[in-house]
């Protein structure tokens, strides 16, 4: 990863660009309030893959008790721009 | 009375084709299914050639979103059961689904998934590790997802016998079919491993052919110039049912399985049996099983991996079960000298070749055959060319390491 943008809009897209590779959806049906298990039928295993590429994707470290709360793409997103750049916890590299 | 069991489904993906047709015709004219290695850079490997799933495409059965929740093994199962299963014609609704079990050998498991986490647990650290590696990696996810996938809910697990894995697991899902365990079955074996730690450990045992510069000759069983085997990966499967409901439902009989015998050689890690004493024994119990005299059998799908001592003491054991028989009218054959060695899952795909052998009255040849073992004269090793005759009775042999052993016996239906 280049640089950590902290742009709302920027993170919103690369967020959809994740979750319609990790869960094969259609970027252009992806909202704010598209949830992960209600919409995109992740099951417990898909969730925890799901965080574990968005760690990745955006450098952040995301422990599991707050990854409990991540349950929708804007909830995800509020949570990287509130956290962005502390990446150094979780070792996250880019790939 | 015995329940009877038939075999009305078969499935394949091996190094000469993704499914039955492409591999049955490779294998029937010759084709070898062996090239230099493109799935790791093999600069510093001693053997650079295997029998890779070359044609092999997942996406076309299974969703890209559950690709990575699978290693290739699993994969290669899941591809080879949806022609199994398409080809039984089981109606999605159908009661016996109730009481038909998975049984899918695997030799070795995850290699590659294991590889690549370890990778990443020393570069990036426990917490980098993916839920699905687990899942991934273990071996009785191949007769898993096979259950899931298709909603087949009788017993499910994995046989792990090396190199006889997909044998033994066919032979077993027979027996529980006798037994009314279950009704039917899909089994045989699946394998993947050709990556870099599997290579390099084969390699260490000075187990491959180092034929890197003539990859399509380098599987040669019983040919004076055999330098060891030929790695491969593939799934072979095949449905068995009850008779009576096979019969009933006017399914496709393509063989019937009429045989099993299992041994151990109690003798050595990877060597044989002097005289191939343990096949012997699996061989002649298979025999008895099927209630069958040696001489009722018209081929036999050797093990016949192409190395130096495991080829003569196949053959030495198969000269002393078939006596004179051997000599005179009984064809064997190793179908690895095109394939390569499936390892786990060569014995589920030598049965569904067998079964095919029986339904079509072709014995497949052994290709790269030039120079016969002297000490093999006078037994017919169809040399080169497949040949046609109508066959009533064939026997396969697998044996794995650690001197474990496995024959099946199929009859003409």
């Amino acid at each position: 990863m280049k640089n950590v943008s902290t742009d709302r809009a920027d993170i919103l897209n690369r967020m959809k660009s994740v979750i319609s590779e990790q869960l094969e959806a259609d970027v252009a049906s992806l909202t704010e309030k598209t949830s992960f298990v209600d919409d995109l039928g992740a099951d417990s295993l898909a969730v925890v893959e799901l965080v574990l590429a968005m760690e990745e994707a955006f450098g952040v470290a995301i422990p599991d008790d707050e990854a409990e709360n991540l349950r929708t793409i804007g909830d995800a997103v509020d949570y990287v721009v509130a956290h962005a750049g502390s990446g150094g916890k979780a070792k996250a590299k880019a790939s | 009375m015995n329940r009877r069991v038939v075999v009305t489904g078969v499935g394949a993906v091996s190094p000469c084709g993704p499914d039955v047709a492409s591999t049955w015709a490779g294998v029937v004219e010759g084709r070898s299914g062996i090239r230099a290695i493109t799935a790791f850079d093999t600069a510093e490997y001693a053997s650079k050639i295997a029998g890779q799933c070359w044609d092999f495409q997942p996406e076309t059965v299974i969703p890209k979103r559950d690709l990575r929740t699978m290693d290739r093994f699993i994969q290669l199962a899941l591809v080879a059961s949806d022609e199994t299963m398409r080809g039984a014609g089981i109606a999605e609704d159908a009661p016996i689904k109730l009481r038909t079990g998975t049984l899918v050998g695997v030799g070795i498991g995850g290699l590659a998934s294991i590889e690549n986490m370890t990778r990443t647990l020393a570069e990036k650290g426990p917490n980098r590790i993916t839920p699905y590696f687990i899942p991934s990696t273990i071996s009785n996810l191949a007769p898993g997802q096979v259950s899931m996938r298709f909603g087949l809910r009788g017993p499910s697990f994995t046989h792990t016998s090396a190199c006889s894995s997909g044998a033994h697991a066919i032979g077993e899902a027979f027996r529980a079919i006798v037994r009314g365990d279950m009704d039917a079955c899909v089994a045989g074996g699946a394998e993947a491993a050709i990556t870099p730690l599997g290579v390099a450990g084969f390699a260490a045992m000075r187990a491959l052919s180092k034929r890197n510069d003539a990859p399509a000759r380098a599987s040669r069983p019983w040919d004076v110039d055999r330098d060891g085997f030929v790695i491969a990966e593939g799934a072979g499967l095949v449905f068995l049912e009850e008779r009576d409901h096979a019969v009933k439902r006017g399914a496709t009989i393509h063989a019937e399985i009429v045989g099993y015998g299992a041994s151990a050689d109690a003798y050595h890690l990877t060597q044989p049996a002097p005289e191939g004493e343990g096949a012997q024994r699996a061989m002649r119990a298979a025999l008895a099983d099927a209630n069958l005299d040696a001489s009722a059998i018209d081929y036999v799908n050797a093990h016949g991996t192409s190395t130096p001592t495991g080829d003569l003491l196949e053959v030495e054991g198969i000269r002393s079960v078939f006596g004179a028989h051997a000599a005179k009218g009984l064809w064997v054959s190793s179908t690895k000298s095109v394939t390569g060695h499936l390892l786990g899952a060569a014995g589920g795909l030598e049965a569904v070749l067998s079964v095919l052998a029986l339904r079509e009255g072709i014995a497949p040849g052994t290709i790269n055959l030039d120079n016969p073992e002297p000490s093999l004269q006078g037994l017919d090793l169809v040399p080169h060319e497949s040949r046609r005759r109508k066959l009533g009775y064939v026997l396969s042999n697998s044996f794995g390491f650690g001197g474990t052993n496995a024959v099946l016996v199929f009859a003409k239906a």
